[in-house]
């Protein structure tokens, strides 16, 4: 986890409390963006397609005197997609939507937990505030202004927009090997990123890294200070599958 | 044994249990994704997160700095966010949020609701007084259409069917109240004021809007037009307005917590009100789009439609309308 980005610290009735990092304005903004296109083209999609069967041709023409029919099938319906997207998605998707998903940001309770509907319902109504004078004016100065990059609508419900947690790579080969190697656990760590990073550095690099960390996990390198990057390669990986235990 | 090699040995058997922590992550994500509602998909993540918080405590400590600990941190808190996502049932939601919470939060408003009430009393009354004493400051509170309508002996609302058709007409108008109301309720922000001066502006129009057509002899006909929805319509003004006013008192008086926390519980416990405002805005947006202008209803009708949909409203708030079942044992 980034140490960079701003963490949501939650206490847990287990005592150790839990990190979630903090989505800033410029995640909130690219859901936001992505979400708008999918409700624009949602709502116009209804309304090409309500039209074209209510007109009875291709024509996307509004009829000359409308009637209560094309106002109720059309141009209603139209409307709730679009002005009710973001409440009733979030209420069904438990405080996501697709943008939010896209963007992998969701809505959270302050405590960590899932928002109910309740504060769903609030944080969506404040949407008239946050979107105030123009383009979300309001909302963003205070996403910008808060510690937690909270919108009025957050502060009022209690919610604030989190990261998903990313799936981070496991550790699995480099701290399982050292569950039963001869090496600390951070030395075989950082030899797995090496062996895992080996085809992208140079020569030069390999070498100097490759002995650096051999010296740190005691080995003498001053008979392969010589040595070739395959030797050193082969070492390295002699290191990792080693499975004789460390003696206490 | 050495310290250090207690360490050592400690942090290969922590290191060891790394089938249980992969183990204990894929079923947080596979819960994750489905619903969590079976009790024994819920006790075994409970395990789970008991698991990843020890083995996190230990790791902080042996291994900080470590993709182990990356790993685990991540681990911990996807079986934290699954834990407490909880089970989900939008119909139980629903009705324990008009059954239960509705009522409770109607009860926590009342002094406001009281107040805003009265407050929308006087300026109507104050709108009717300036209105009736000074005739020429209808401009201040209508259009020139209105006024030129109401000076011609008509209501603007005459005729109103021949115009716009009853649906179109309800969900112009429903729209349009509901905005409102949830602008008055927002408005709470302004420390209270924006509230008041929503539901301020609004008693005076109404107030002065009677005083003038009544002066032309329309009053009875607005009456007949206003009453079926009115009722409805004015009571949300009111209830709007007093969860914007326990708003803005939560930021003028805040509570131990602070203004912040003041204001969230304030924002979290009012907001719930606002969900029943704008259903009943629905109603009243029908009544006033289909009843309200069609002059083949009664005034007698209108009354009993205006009263009973009061009624309703009062059922809804009160939680009578979803009674708990009272089981025999």
């Amino acid at each position: 986890m980034s140490a960079r980005l701003p963490e949501l610290t939650v206490d847990s009735v287990t005592g150790i409390d839990v990190a979630l990092p903090v989505a800033g304005a410029g995640a909130r903004a690219y859901a936001f963006l992505i979400d708008w296109v999918i409700r624009l083209i949602l709502g116009l999609a209804w309304y090409s397609v309500a039209t074209i069967v209510h007109n009875g041709d291709l024509s996307l023409a509004p009829p000359s005197e409308t009637d209560a029919r094309w106002f109720g099938a059309v141009v209603a319906p139209a409307l709730a997609i679009y002005f009710l997207y973001h409440l009733v998605l979030e209420t069904l998707m438990r405080g996501r939507t697709p943008g939010k998903r896209m963007a992998g940001v969701s809505v959270m309770s302050h405590d960590g937990s899932a928002p109910a509907v309740g504060a769903l319902l609030t944080r969506n109504v404040f949407r008239l505030i946050d979107s105030l004078p123009l383009f979300y004016g309001i909302g963003l100065i205070a996403v910008m202004a808060t510690q937690e990059h909270r919108r009025i609508g957050d502060l009022a419900a209690g919610t604030l927009l989190v990261y998903d947690i990313p799936a981070s790579s496991t550790p699995g080969t480099a701290a399982h090997s050292a569950a039963h190697a001869r090496y600390d656990a951070v030395g075989a760590e950082l030899v797995s990123e090496l062996l895992e990073r080996w085809p992208l550095l140079t020569s030069e690099a390999r070498c100097q890294l490759a002995l650096q960390l051999l010296a740190r996990q005691g080995l003498k390198t001053e008979v392969l200070s010589a040595a070739d990057e395959a030797t050193l390669h082969a070492e390295l990986e002699r290191l990792m599958t080693s499975s004789a235990p460390r003696s206490a | 044994m050495s310290s250090s090699a207690g360490r050592q040995a400690l942090t290969a058997n922590l290191l060891s249990r790394m089938p249980l922590w992969r183990e204990a992550d894929a079923r947080a994500r596979r819960l994750a994704l489905g619903h969590l509602d079976e009790a024994s998909d819920a006790i075994r993540l409970a395990q789970d997160y008991r698991l990843l918080a020890h083995d996190l405590a230990r790791v902080r400590t042996l291994l900080p700095g470590t993709r182990t600990r990356e790993y685990l941190e991540g681990a911990y808190a996807r079986a934290h966010v699954t834990l407490h996502r909880g089970a989900w049932r939008a119909d139980r939601a629903l009705i324990g949020l008009f059954r239960d919470e509705l009522p409770a939060v109607v009860r926590w408003l009342l002094p406001y609701i009281l107040w805003c009430t009265a407050i929308f009393i006087l300026t109507v009354v104050a709108g009717y007084a300036l209105v009736h004493e000074y005739p020429e400051l209808i401009g201040l509170f209508a259009s020139p259409e209105l006024i030129a309508t109401v000076e011609r002996g008509q209501l603007w609302t005459e005729g109103l069917l021949n115009v716009v058709p009853s649906s179109v007409l309800s969900v112009q108008i429903l729209t349009n109240n509901i905005v409102v109301t949830l602008f008055a309720y927002c408005a709470g922000i302004l420390f209270g004021l924006g509230t008041l001066y929503i539901l301020g502006l609004n008693g005076l129009i109404v107030g002065a809007v009677f005083a003038f057509v009544g002066q032309h002899g329309l009053a009875k006909q607005l009456f007949s037009f206003i009453v079926p929805h009115g009722c409805v319509e004015l009571s949300v003004m009111c209830l709007s307005g007093a969860a914007g006013a326990a708003l803005g008192e939560a930021l003028v008086r805040p509570g131990p917590g602070g203004r912040s926390e003041s204001f969230r519980i304030a924002a979290l416990r009012s907001g719930k009100l606002l969900s029943a405002c704008a259903l009943l805005l629905v109603g009243a947006g029908l009544i006033e789009g289909y009843v309200s202008p069609n002059p083949r209803f009664s005034l007698a009708t209108r009354v009993v439609i205006g009263v009973g949909y009061w009624l309703f409203m009062l059922a809804l708030l009160s939680g009578r309308l979803f009674p708990r079942r009272h089981t025999v044992s």
